[in-house]
């Protein structure tokens, strides 16, 4: 859901071309009414109460055999072991494509396969491709939903935050002296360490390091001009690393210093000992993910079966065991259905967080389009 | 009826040359289906236009280069006897290398003179130099290194028939009439062959224009040249919509290759009036 590997822009290319002879959308909701005895097609259920119950919901889904999941990297807020979880518990085959697809690639797969039995049946998306794309998406609500706090969910459950977490930076504290502030990052010690997750003009996790630096730096949500002047001033420092950070670069001490969220730079850890995570306390900027089931979904009844395996209990602690913090976090610390060493685990963030709202976010963006190139370029 | 056999060309050409340029041109006058000249205007904006001039400055640096090296490697070859086997190594080799490119060629430079690169490390352990340094190979420059890897090759491919073209008679004419050898280069073979090595600059010029999967391999950061900023419109999870930009741009640079290859045509013209 980060970023695009090198052939998929040219597919993007050719299928904009060819989207004109999609095939026409069919009616592909498999609603073998036979069971079940409420009679409502899976593709339009709202809640698992319209399959009668989990247990049908299970069956319905079971039926269908297979799910199809896309842009979830292994080692993103473990998805691997979610993933692996789900297939055996359920005996469904999980089809996982793209898995280092952006947000944006989603959409396009589900555009451009829409009414075949490839298509994705569910999205996890970053907040301005998925706001843009409601229209996609079927509403659901899944047994927990009330536990989900409001800002966090459509009201109809178009869409629900799934996990998120701070902005951070990444630091091998081997190779380098410990960080404390974002100015530390200029200093002479960082010379050709600093590396950032994308770039901001297309990638989320890139878009808010900048807005980081931007609070770090006397501007805000709606301000983002001092980011990009950090940025520009780490560039001309010979700070900046213009590499884009996977785990395969940080073992291999490519990239000591990366500015990503706090869920993967903690999952980081776990290779390379010595890597510490650093939350700025004046700038704490949160982030989360947004899931959806896509209307047109080729297995619907799995599709929402996999929503409620995510916002069950266990779902909500395999992604915290990644180092992502759930929606349900605090709902489940009360009652204490959390895994609590791992909560305590997290990096620890004081401050008032900021979170950028979506009209924030495309003025930020327009501004970064115009003038991100030329500052680190 | 020999030229049915055209067909299946004709067929080909349609779907897939014509069909697109049809599609980015119409694409490129609209947003959301509707008439539009913004992409156009957008075109001209300071992003658009920083992209456009370092492709340009991209593409004419690597021309440049691998016009004036590969050049001088035709030279060579052509001097020597044709079945010298430095002869038939380079001729075989820059077949080769002229279609080496995409992640394969931006692996091999990572892995040459990457952070952990093999040279890199070699320079680091004994002359204590470092080449990595603030990571110029995934930028502007280095994609002019990475670029020349395959221009050079490709120049002594299209290059070395004009040089062999130059037929002994002439020299050996004008050295009878007491030319020496410096006269006879630049007033005979240079203005011979000079339209044949513009022509070749231009085709290379073209040719790292629209490269893009090595770039896209190697560059990640800041989108600095327009194949850059065309995946960049079509796939940023920031900016949304702007599908019709990346049609803008495709526009943009068939412009740019269209007037590159009207001036390779024209050149051509007049370097077969010497060739015949």
């Amino acid at each position: 859901m980060r970023r695009k590997s090198v052939v998929q822009a040219s597919v993007a290319v050719a299928a904009l071309l060819l989207t004109a002879c999609a095939a026409p959308e069919d009616d592909n909701g498999s609603g073998d009414s036979g069971d079940g005895g409420s009679g409502t097609d899976a593709a339009t259920a709202t809640s698992a109460e319209d399959f009668g119950g989990m247990d049908a919901l299970i069956e319905a889904a079971q039926e269908e055999g297979e799910l199809n999941v896309i842009a979830l990297p292994p080692d993103w807020a473990n998805y691997g072991e979610i993933i692996e979880t789900f297939a055996e518990k359920y005996d469904i085959q999980v089809n996982s494509a793209q898995p280092d697809g952006a947000s944006q690639d989603e959409i396009n797969a589900a555009q451009q396969l829409e009414g075949t039995d490839r298509a994705p049946d569910v999205f996890d998306l970053g907040q301005s491709v998925a706001l843009a794309n409601t229209d996609m998406f079927a509403p659901y609500k899944v047994e927990t939903f009330e536990e989900i706090p409001e800002e966090f969910k459509d009201p109809d459950g178009a869409w629900v935050n799934d996990y998120g977490g701070y902005m951070s930076v990444g630091y091998d504290s081997a190779e380098v002296p410990e960080v404390t502030s974002l100015d530390d990052l200029l200093g002479a010690d960082f010379k050709g360490k600093v590396a950032l997750n994308g770039d901001p003009t297309t990638a989320g996790a890139a878009f808010s390091g900048v807005v980081m630096a931007a609070v770090a730096n006397g501007g805000s949500a709606d301000d983002v001009a001092p980011g990009l002047e950090y940025f520009q001033e780490l560039n001309d420092a010979g700070n900046f690393l213009p590499v884009d950070p996977t785990p395969a670069t940080v073992e291999s001490g490519q990239t000591p210093v990366v500015i990503d969220w706090d869920y993967l730079n903690a999952s980081l850890a776990e290779n390379v000992s010595g890597w510490e995570v650093f939350v700025p306390e004046e700038a704490v900027i949160a982030g989360y993910y947004f899931q959806a089931i896509n209307a047109d979904a080729p297995h619907p009844a799995a599709a929402r079966l996999w929503q409620e395996f995510l916002y069950s209990d266990e779902g909500q602690n395999l992604w915290l065991k990644g180092g992502a913090r759930p929606v349900r976090g605090e709902a489940m610390a009360e009652a204490g259905t959390i895994d609590q060493e791992l909560y305590d685990a997290l990096p620890e963030v004081s401050g008032e967080p900021v979170i950028p709202t979506n009209e924030q976010t495309e003025t930020a963006a327009a501004y970064l389009s115009e003038n991100w190139a030329k500052a680190v370029g | 009826m020999p030229s049915l056999g055209l067909l299946p060309f004709l067929g080909y050409l349609t779907v897939f040359l014509i069909v697109p340029t049809i599609t980015v041109i119409v694409g490129a006058f609209q947003v959301d289906g509707r008439f539009s000249l913004v992409n156009i205007k957008t075109l001209f904006g300071s992003t658009a236009m920083h992209a456009l001039s370092n492709s340009m400055l991209l593409s004419a640096a690597t021309a440049v280069i691998g016009a004036v090296l590969g050049a001088l490697l035709c030279y060579l070859v052509v001097n020597a006897p044709p079945t010298s086997l430095f002869r038939r190594a380079v001729l075989s080799i820059s077949g080769v290398l002229a279609q080496f490119g995409g992640v394969t060629l931006a692996f091999a430079f990572i892995a040459t003179l990457g952070f952990s690169g093999v040279l890199t490390e070699l320079l680091r352990s004994t002359l204590n130099v470092d080449v990595f340094g603030s990571g110029w190979l995934f930028g502007l420059p280095g994609l002019i290194l990475v670029y020349t890897y395959f221009q050079i090759p490709l120049m002594v491919i299209v290059f070395l028939p004009a040089l062999e073209g130059l037929k002994p008679q002439w020299r050996e004419a004008a050295l009878s009439i007491g030319a020496t050898p410096r006269q006879y280069w630049l007033q005979v073979a240079i203005p011979l062959l000079r339209p044949a090595f513009l022509g070749a600059t231009l085709l290379l010029f073209a040719n790292s224009f629209a490269a893009y999967a090595t770039a896209a391999a190697l560059v990640s950061q800041g989108q600095p040249i327009t194949v850059l900023l065309i995946r960049a419109a079509l796939t940023s999870e920031i900016v949304l919509g702007r599908a019709d930009l990346a049609f803008a741009l495709a526009l943009e640079m068939i412009v740019v290759v269209a007037v590159v290859m009207v001036a390779y045509a024209l050149l051509l013209r007049r370097t077969s009036r010497w060739l015949r």
